[in-house]
């Protein structure tokens, strides 16, 4: 078998995963699109290895390795998602925003009430 | 080294052309588009739960697709863990997100023209670099190189201690999961 078959079915499936991940809203559509980047992964460490023909079979001990990670993310993962959700009671992602920049926008609304008490207490 | 060049070496130009694909590169080719559909399908439709469905699709091709190229036991690794637990907890967490059953307006974010950009020029990128790197490689799929008994003895015979250190990982993970969703009293 020619090499580039898997090689590139794995380069379109990691992209469409890279697509998903930057495009989806809900967490666990987010994750599951990691999912598909970790399985385009596999495919390579596959492919490899059998081209390579390894003693040692590094490809395929590390694929089952990385697919046990992927099911120890994805029970972790989901298990914060559902933390998540019942302190916030939602799963988006662009509404998770407590630890992030705060908006400008946001500052700039806030700085004028501020310069006014500042002048009150004056 | 030596098996790179013995894997390029047995290169034979007269018996291997991109213009007669061996019956494995044809099933390989089929099956192949079949998973990239499912996973376009999975990470575009606005039905949440068609979209775990169609990633049962995507996981499920690739096994078969390990299976073709000769990794027998990864592959029923692979329908064992991804399609029997991943893909059941992913269902589990969009039931108790109480995710919506029918269309949901708001499953991409505003992101969405951004996101294609890249996914494209990735996809653009990589593609055009793996042909030009593997245009001359070919893969001998004589002989099984992932039958379960030797994937067993080079599993435990080389590779003992990661292995060990991974089901360490995993009970790990199993009591963080348990202590993470457990309810406060």
């Amino acid at each position: 078998m020619h090499l580039a078959y898997p090689a590139v079915l794995a380069a379109l499936l990691f992209s469409v995963g890279v697509y998903g991940v930057l495009a989806r809203r809900n967490v666990i559509l987010v994750l599951m699109s990691v999912e598909l980047m970790l399985n385009a992964v596999n495919l390579n460490l596959v492919a490899f290895d059998v081209w390579l023909r390894d003693t040692l079979h590094a490809g395929q001990a590390l694929t089952l390795f990385t697919i046990t990670i992927a099911a120890a993310e994805i029970g972790l993962g989901l298990a914060v998602v559902l933390l998540v959700y019942r302190t916030r009671r939602t799963a988006d992602v662009d509404r998770i925003t407590a630890l992030g920049d705060r908006h400008e926008a946001e500052l700039a609304d806030e700085r004028p009430a501020e310069t006014e008490k500042a002048q009150v207490t004056a | 080294m030596s098996t790179l060049l013995a894997a390029a070496g047995s290169l034979e130009p007269a018996a291997r052309s991109y213009l007669s694909p061996t019956g494995q590169e044809v099933v390989f080719l089929l099956v192949g588009v079949l998973v990239l559909g499912a996973a376009v399908v999975s990470v575009t439709t606005r039905q949440l739960v068609h979209a775990a469905l169609w990633l049962v699709v995507a996981l499920g091709g690739l096994a078969v697709e390990f299976l073709l190229l000769t990794a027998e036991f990864v592959a029923w690794v692979q329908v064992l863990v991804y399609l029997g637990s991943v893909v059941v907890l992913v269902l589990f967490g969009l039931m108790l997100t109480r995710a919506p059953i029918g269309r949901s307006p708001d499953a991409d974010s505003g992101n969405r023209p951004a996101a294609l950009a890249v996914g494209l020029a990735s996809a653009a990128t990589l593609v055009t670099l793996v042909v030009d790197a593997f245009r001359s490689s070919w893969i001998d799929l004589s002989g099984a190189a992932g039958t379960t008994r030797l994937t067993g003895e080079y599993l435990f015979s080389h590779w003992v201690l990661p292995f060990e250190a991974l089901s360490v990982l995993l009970l790990a993970a199993l009591v963080g999961a348990i202590v993470l969703s457990r309810k406060e009293r």
